[in-house]
């Protein structure tokens, strides 16, 4: 019997089941034992466990059944089964049921409570600012139309925007692109670990999954190597507020918009100083204006692979239409929102989409606690609030036709 | 050769003499050609296949002694039931496990990560599938140790052997055959041997064979008789068939090589093999000499497992399979399809660029690759863990069968025994039931009731009112009128202590020493009756002598050939006992011949009415008929009694035809028979016997609660017709008005047409009235319970089944068989008597495989059943007195008859349901678990992204979501055990596959369906804008994924929550255990940086999951959108009449209620054995 391969599992469960309602039984059994036969002679659950486990794997179930009962019952019959609640399948048991009485006004009030969370989140949700500017260039209107040729470069231009209200503080600025597979398979293991670890050794000879973008034409290595890597987001944006027809930039701040434990645990720059010996004898990714050395001179914390807005980028987007948060405006004045207002946007277009059929598009946007602008959640909380409603009056029909049976 | 055609033909001396003429040149062709094989085989060392017998030089010794003498080649005396060597155990058991169609297909899968550029690593498929081959492969070399262990022990154990007249010790191994072998007592013989010497003066020994039948009495074994007392000097030949596994034959013979021309010959039978694994006992010693070594011996022939019977679950499961294995491939045909239809309309995106390879790579080696790929991706949705979990729970199911305390018997002091969990859930399915009646219905507890001796009835009771004869009471028969002469009745009770194969206990030495002290006067003054032990193959035997010892004769013992009983005078009688002409089911009777002191030589015969009514002088039958009729109507089990005189020339025939039939080498049995059927002929009858087989403990209510739940319950059974029909109203299978629809001889030979016309037109006549007739029978749980108040029963003998399945003309035999399966099919009981084993195999297997293939299950408790255990769906032994062939044969073995109520209506049925949600819930979660992989397909470009981590993959069937299924499949009771047993009829709602339908099945997959498509969707538009976070940070890949299989696990888990009615703190603990698992996992998996992982990608995503509110309330949200039809399903659907679920919180009170409701008026309780009602009246004919 039972020759199959699972033998081991079952019988490391047996005795697992087996010692747990034992170790149950031992303990009730001792006090019986103290108080009838005075004895002392207690019986061992570690033991008993020891002449199970030996027996166990040898034996078919009758035989480790007896086996491990015949430790317990000397005293009475060799055979007799254990009368215990669990062998005799009597363990007490909860049997719930779903009665009319439960259901009914459990579900109303789900169906209450979800009503208002999703009323929460319908009105949250509709509060929630979004500006939207498409600046692929794909129209000749376009004021971009003129960088969405790849063959120009350093091409920059101007998006001018205007605002009616106060745009509520915290600001957000996303990055946005559709049609852009950033979820393929092939593309998303195209980089290497190691290197974006800091291990200085994969630097000289990447991972084979970067192919191609492991090495470049004369066999140097390219660092950080990969798909993902190369294809980095590297348009750049400035923002300008129109104060009386002169231009006032707005402080972007590019502070917090990578997770913290990207840019602190998972990635790591080689410990080198200053970072760019660690760079010798590789090339930048070929589609990086500048080396990974380069990305934030500034700010050494924001330098290398620890630059947030590499790691935005090389955190995958889930569906090929998606936005990457780009920075925030927090600084002064802007805290509590861009007022009212003319505003221009200036780009410089580097990032070529139209060969794949893309867009870009540049998001303002404000968050609630909830995230972004998200109008799902809360028609889809009012929708199931209303049909538990709906449910719980139908119920009530068909139980007031029946008559609630089981009060009966 | 020469004697073989001699026997038993004299009744037919024209076609004898034909016989001989055509066997005499056959015999010279085939001694001739036998002579040639045989050199032929000395020479190249012995092909034993192909010859039919072989030749053993007894000691090793040349005979006749100045032929050359060539060594034949046997195998040797080593025993070998190990599997492996240290050398073939990787390669073999590794081809062994891999031949299971699980295995294989996950090495597949492995293979092809392996080798194929696959999405997920080769460690989530390899790693169980490693886990699980190397426990195996560890258990079962350990347990291929133990057995080599074994093998040795057994293998080396020191034997002596003779070798030119002196004792020498060898290893058991190195015995060949035709060695001398001696065995002391209580030893195990090491190989089989024939019984040359023992030390008992009689030239018998007793044995046990304890370890290869389970029967524990001690079975008598004679010498050779005749051979020469110093075997030193013994010169002999053995020729005897080439070994076969059947136990209990064997034909062989002994050729005695004196000085003289002509060597003597002796028949050898099974009464002369002693088998190796079989103790010696109560004798000093022994030898024998080696006939069968090592594997040929007749134990190893027997070794061999059963065949394995596979369940009906595991045949749906297999459908099932199949299902989603189509599913799976389809799956992935349409991304591979759609991926190259996306890439035709997609450019190659710069940001993603092929390698030189991929380019250069042929397309249509691509596609295949992507294929497989997909498949990869995709196999989960046919997890190593199904296997794993049913296997599982079947194994350990199993367990609450041997601990259920209401199997124990006290008696035996055994509760029921599981030989195979694999049919657990098939008790639950039972259509058809077939029952043996001794033993199994009965207690086979048999007790001498009366006997009729010359048409007078003796009965042994105080009140004789109603009886005919006249009652005797302990002491010596009194002289009354009515009653047979003294010298009839004393013949009557000789016949009852001579004509028998019972023994004489021996508990102790000395209790054997007065057995065998002849005309030991103190016994003779106290007789020790009440002590004596009978031991006997039947107990009926027993019973019998037993009531003969209640009239003053006491049977004393077998020694040396003499019978000895001691008379009413407390005189001892001695006979010779000549020869014991055996009982076997299909003569139905017994003989034995003994000399008196006197020198009559007598013949006594028992056995069944019909076997011995024919072979009396007629005139005598009709005065015993008239009791035997009423005995077996009254229940009791009937024996006749005959007796003649053999004259001197008579037996002198008797004796020759008899000792030249059990030379024979061929068709022995055959030609015993004739040898038997042409001596007892022309008996006088002298009496009968009545012999009372109690009812099992509740049967009747057994076998009610039985039909109750719908299953149909067939009695065969050797016995005659009248005591089986008795047993069969006492058990409540027939009632009072059911109808009996009869096919046996005795309708057949009515109405003095030809048999087969007569079948042929009662055929007919029953299917019109139980077929076309009956009112349609609906299925399912609306056919009522009063099915039994107008039934059909219908009754068959095995003359008229062999009629009926072996008709002349072939159209006609398919005929016959369908027009009784459908009458069979629409009675409420069968009764089948008179049948011989085999028969009953065949009735079994005719049910097995008619329309529907419905399940079958057989119970019995003697190795007579064994064939029909073997062939039914379920088998189950009873742990009854007829040793433990059954038991051994057995899937399932339980104590007494009553058991099996509680085994197929509450075991049976829990284990079914359990097993059944089992199933479809694994399909169930494994299609939304695979389903959000495949639509995400949609959305990265087919590009083969797995929705989920490794990591999740690889746990979701192994951790997260396989405990607390399992507990479920051990623990469920959806109705509690006592509601099952009070209320058979909740037995009907599972029937025929109810849970593994289609419709359900269909059920299951739609709402995996539903669940993977909300889980996946639901997740998709709340990342239409992937900022989620209060601080705006964006979520990948990974959160998606995340978030799907955390919406994914608490959905499964929580609807498995919804079906289980029962909950333990285990179940408590497991369903809650594992999501916290899953949380703490979680955890503590994107919480650590992995030092041997390559890709740290679920780092902190879940953390990270958890600090979104949005994140929150969107998995809140699906799960309950996912259970909410189920819940308004589980709410709707109770109103529905009294379901069963309700049923299992009724009051004690209203339990008793329904239970009275249930049986109706034809449950109230029964005599155990009603002994007074004519069923004559029921009867069609």
């Amino acid at each position: 019997m039972a020759d199959g391969p699972w033998r081991g599992f079952y019988c490391a469960f047996a005795v697992s089941m087996y010692s747990m309602f034992m170790w149950k039984v031992g303990r009730g059994r001792k006090k019986k034992g103290r108080g009838m036969t005075g004895k002392g002679e207690l019986l061992h659950p570690g033991k008993d466990l020891s002449v199970l486990l030996t027996s166990l794997f040898l034996c078919s179930p009758a035989d480790c059944a007896i086996k491990a009962m015949v430790k317990h019952e000397q005293e009475e019959s060799p055979n007799r089964p254990d009368n215990t609640a669990f062998t005799q399948q009597r363990l007490p048991a909860w049997q719930p049921i779903l009665s009319a009485g439960i259901v009914i006004p459990g579900f109303v009030l789900i169906g209450l409570a979800f009503i208002g969370v999703g009323v929460g989140l319908f009105i949250t949700s509709r509060d929630v600012q979004v500006l939207e500017l498409d600046y692929t260039g794909a129209v000749a209107t376009d004021p971009c139309y003129k960088c969405s040729d790849p063959s120009i470069k350093d091409c920059g231009c101007t998006m001018e925007f205007h605002l009616d209200t106060l745009f509520k503080g915290p600001v957000v600025i996303y990055y946005g692109l559709n049609n852009y597979f950033q979820n393929q398979r092939k593309y998303g293991i195209s980089k290497d670990d190691n290197q974006l670890y800091g291990d200085l050794d994969t630097f000289k000879s990447p991972a084979t999954a970067c192919s191609p973008y492991d090495y470049d034409g004369k066999r140097n290595p390219i660092v950080p190597c990969g798909a993902l890597a190369n294809s980095m987001f590297n348009d750049t944006f400035r923002l300008y507020r129109m104060v009386n027809g002169s231009k006032k930039e707005v402080p972007l701040n590019g502070k917090g918009i990578a997770w913290w434990t990207d840019q602190n645990v998972k990635y790591r720059n080689p410990n080198e100083t200053p970072l760019i010996n660690a760079f010798n004898g590789t090339v930048k990714p070929i589609n990086w204006p500048k080396a990974a050395y380069e990305l934030d001179t500034t700010d050494v914390y924001n330098n290398g692979f620890i630059n947030q807005d590499f790691l935005v980028w090389m955190r995958r987007a889930a569906l090929p239409d998606f936005r990457k948060l780009y920075r925030r405006i927090t600084k002064d004045e802007y805290q509590a929102g861009l007022p009212a207002g003319n505003y221009s946007l200036e780009i410089s277009y580097n990032y070529h989409v139209l060969s794949f059929k893309g867009k870009k598009k540049l998001v303002l946007s404000n968050v609630s606690w909830m995230g972004g602008k998200n109008d799902f959640l809360g028609i889809a909380y009012l929708v199931v609030g209303s049909l538990c409603v709906i449910m719980s009056i139908v119920m009530l029909i068909v139980y007031a036709k029946f008559k609630f049976p089981e009060e009966d | 050769m020469r004697m073989l055609f001699l026997g038993g033909a004299e009744a037919e001396p024209g076609r004898r003499c034909l016989l001989n003429q055509r066997s005499s040149s056959a015999r010279t062709k085939k001694k001739n050609k036998r002579m040639l094989r045989r050199r032929l085989n000395r020479l190249l060392g012995g092909d034993e296949g192909r010859v039919h017998s072989r030749t053993i030089y007894v000691g090793q010794k040349s005979c006749p002694p100045n032929e050359a003498f060539i060594p034949p080649k046997f195998c040797d005396n080593r025993i070998v039931s190990s599997k492996y060597t240290v050398w073939n155990f990787l390669p073999k058991n590794l081809f062994e496990q891999f031949r299971r169609i699980a295995n294989f297909y996950f090495l597949i899968i492995f293979l092809v990560q392996v080798i194929v550029d696959t999405p997920t690593s080769p460690v989530t498929s390899g790693l169980p599938l490693f886990f699980v081959i190397t426990v195996t492969a560890i258990k079962q070399g350990y347990e291929d140790w133990l057995r080599h262990k074994a093998d040795r022990e057994v293998n080396e154990y020191q034997v002596s052997v003779l070798e030119d007249g002196r004792r020498i010790r060898k290893q058991s191994e190195k015995i060949r055959v035709g060695d001398i072998v001696e065995v002391e007592e209580d030893e195990t013989f090491p190989c089989d041997l024939i019984l040359l010497q023992s030390s008992r003066e009689d030239g018998t020994c007793f044995v046990t064979t304890a370890s290869l039948d389970g029967e524990s009495n001690h079975k008598t074994h004679y010498t050779v008789p005749d051979t020469e007392s110093d075997l030193q000097y013994l010169s002999a030949t053995i020729e005897c068939e080439q070994p076969q596994p059947d136990l209990y034959k064997f034909v062989g013979r002994m050729h005695i090589y004196n000085n003289r021309q002509e060597p003597d010959v002796r028949s050898l039978g099974p009464e002369n093999l002693l088998l190796k694994g079989a103790n010696l006992k109560n004798t000093q010693k022994i030898c024998g000499v080696a006939v069968y070594t090592g594997m040929e011996t007749k134990m190893a022939l027997n070794y061999q497992g059963k065949s394995q019977k596979r369940s009906a679950v595991e045949k749906s499961i297999n459908a099932f399979l199949l299902v989603y294995l189509f599913i799976l491939v389809s799956k992935a045909l349409v991304c591979t399809t759609l991926k190259y239809v996306w890439q035709s309309k997609h450019d190659e995106p710069w940001y993603n660029e092929k390698t030189q390879k991929e380019k250069d790579t042929n397309l249509y080696l691509k596609m295949f690759t992507d294929f497989l790929s997909f498949m990869v991706l995709f196999n989960f949705i046919i997890p190593v863990s199904m296997y794993v979990t049913v296997e599982m729970q079947k194994f350990l199911g199993s367990f609450f069968i041997t601990w259920d305390k209401d199997f124990f018997d006290p008696e035996i002091k055994e509760g029921a025994l599981v030989n195979t969990s694999d049919l657990n859930e098939e008790l639950g399915q039972v259509e058809y039931i077939f029952t043996d009646k001794t033993g199994t219905l009965t207690q086979n507890n048999m007790e001498f009731i009366e006997c009729c001796i010359d048409g007078f009835q003796y009965r042994h009771r105080e009140d004789s009112s109603e009886l005919d004869g006249v009652c005797v009471t302990d002491g010596p028969v009194n002289k009354v009128q009515q009653k047979a002469g003294t010298e009839r009745e004393e013949l009557f009770l000789r016949a009852l202590c001579l004509c028998h194969t019972v023994q004489v206990k021996e508990s102790t030495k000395n209790g054997r020493d007065q057995v065998d002290g002849l005309g030991a006067d103190e016994e003779v003054l106290h007789p020790p009756q009440k002590e004596r032990g009978f031991i006997a193959s039947s107990p009926d035997e027993i019973a019998l002598v037993q009531g003969a010892m209640r009239y003053g004769f006491t049977f004393l013992g077998l020694e040396s050939k003499n019978m000895k009983i001691l008379n009413r005078n407390k005189d001892v009688e001695t006979y010779e006992l000549l020869h014991v002409l055996n009982f076997d089911p299909v003569r139905r009777r017994m003989s034995v011949m003994v000399r008196s002191k006197t020198g009559d030589i007598l013949l006594f015969c028992k056995g069944a009415d019909s076997s011995i009514f024919p072979r009396v002088r007629q005139e005598e039958v009709e005065r015993i008929r008239m009791h035997v009729e009423r005995n077996a109507t009254d229940g009791y089990r009937t024996l006749c009694v005959a007796y003649k005189h053999l004259s001197a020339e008579e037996y002198a025939n008797a004796d020759a035809g008899l000792r030249e039939a059990k030379l024979a080498l061929q068709d022995r049995e055959e030609k015993l028979m004739d040898v038997y059927n042409q001596v007892e002929t022309e008996m006088t009858l002298i009496g009968a016997t009545a012999v009372e087989d109690q009812l099992q403990d509740e049967a009747a209510q057994t076998m009610e609660a039985l039909q109750v739940a719908g299953m149909k319950v067939w009695v065969l059974t050797g016995d005659k017709m009248e005591t089986a029909k008795s047993t069969c109203y006492a058990c409540g299978l027939f009632k009072k008005n059911t109808e009996l629809l009869e096919l046996t001889l005795r309708t057949l030979e009515d109405g003095g047409r030809r048999r087969e016309e007569r079948l042929h037109d009662l055929l007919l006549e029953y299917h019109k009235k139980a077929v076309q007739d009956a009112p349609p029978v609906k299925l399912g749980i609306t056919r009522s319970w009063s099915v039994a108040s107008h039934g059909f029963g219908f009754i068959i003998d095995g003359a008229s089944l062999s009629m009926v399945l072996s008709s002349s003309s072939e159209s006609n035999s398919s005929l016959y068989k369908n027009l009784f399966l459908q009458i069979c099919q629409n009675c409420t009981a069968v009764l089948c008597c008179r049948m011989a084993p085999l028969q009953k195999a065949q009735i079994v297997r005719l049910v097995k495989n008619s329309k529907g293939s419905p399940i079958t299950l057989s119970i019995g408790d003697g190795a007579n059943d064994v064939s029909m255990i073997l062939e039914a769906h379920v088998g189950i032994g009873i742990k009854g007195k007829e040793g433990r062939q059954a038991v051994k044969n057995s899937d399932y073995a339980i104590p007494k008859l009553k058991h099996l109520k509680k085994l197929l209506l509450a075991h049976g049925h829990l284990y079914y349901v359990r097993i059944a949600h089992l199933v479809q819930y694994f399909f169930y979660k494994n299609l939304c678990f695979i389903l959000p992989q495949f639509l995400y397909q949609f959305f990265c470009g087919f590009s083969q992204q797995p929705l989920y981590d490794a990591a999740y993959l690889t746990m979701y069937n192994i951790c997260f979501t396989s405990m607390p299924i399992l507990a479920y499949s051990l623990l469920e009771q959806h109705i509690c055990i006592e509601v099952l047993l009070d209320n058979s009829t909740l037995y009907r709602e599972i029937a025929k596959n109810a849970m593994l339908r289609w419709k359900l099945f269909l059920y299951w997959t739609a709402l995996g369906l539903f669940h993977g498509l909300v889980f996946f969707f639901g997740v998709r538009f709340l990342f239409s804008n992937p900022a989620l976070q209060d601080n705006g940070q964006v979520f990948g890949n990974w959160s998606y994924g995340t978030i799907v299989f955390t919406v994914l696990v608490f959905t499964v888990t929580l609807k498995l929550a919804l079906i289980t009615r029962h909950w333990t703190w285990i179940n408590h603990f497991v369903i809650w255990g594992s999501l916290a698992f899953y949380v703490f996992f979680s955890f503590f998996w994107g919480g650590i940086i992995w030092p041997f992982l390559r890709h740290q990608r679920l780092y902190f995503v879940f953390a990270n999951m958890l600090s979104s509110v949005s994140a929150w309330l969107v998995i809140i949200l699906l799960i309950l959108l996912s259970l909410l039809p189920e819940i308004l399903l589980v709410v709707l659907r109770k109103p529905r009449g009294p379901h069963a679920r309700q049923n299992a919180h009724i009051t004690p009170y209203k339990k008793k209620q329904v239970q009275s409701n249930v049986g109706g008026p034809q449950s109230s309780a029964r005599p155990l054995l009603m002994r007074t009602f004519s069923d004559e009246s029921n009867t069609v004919i």
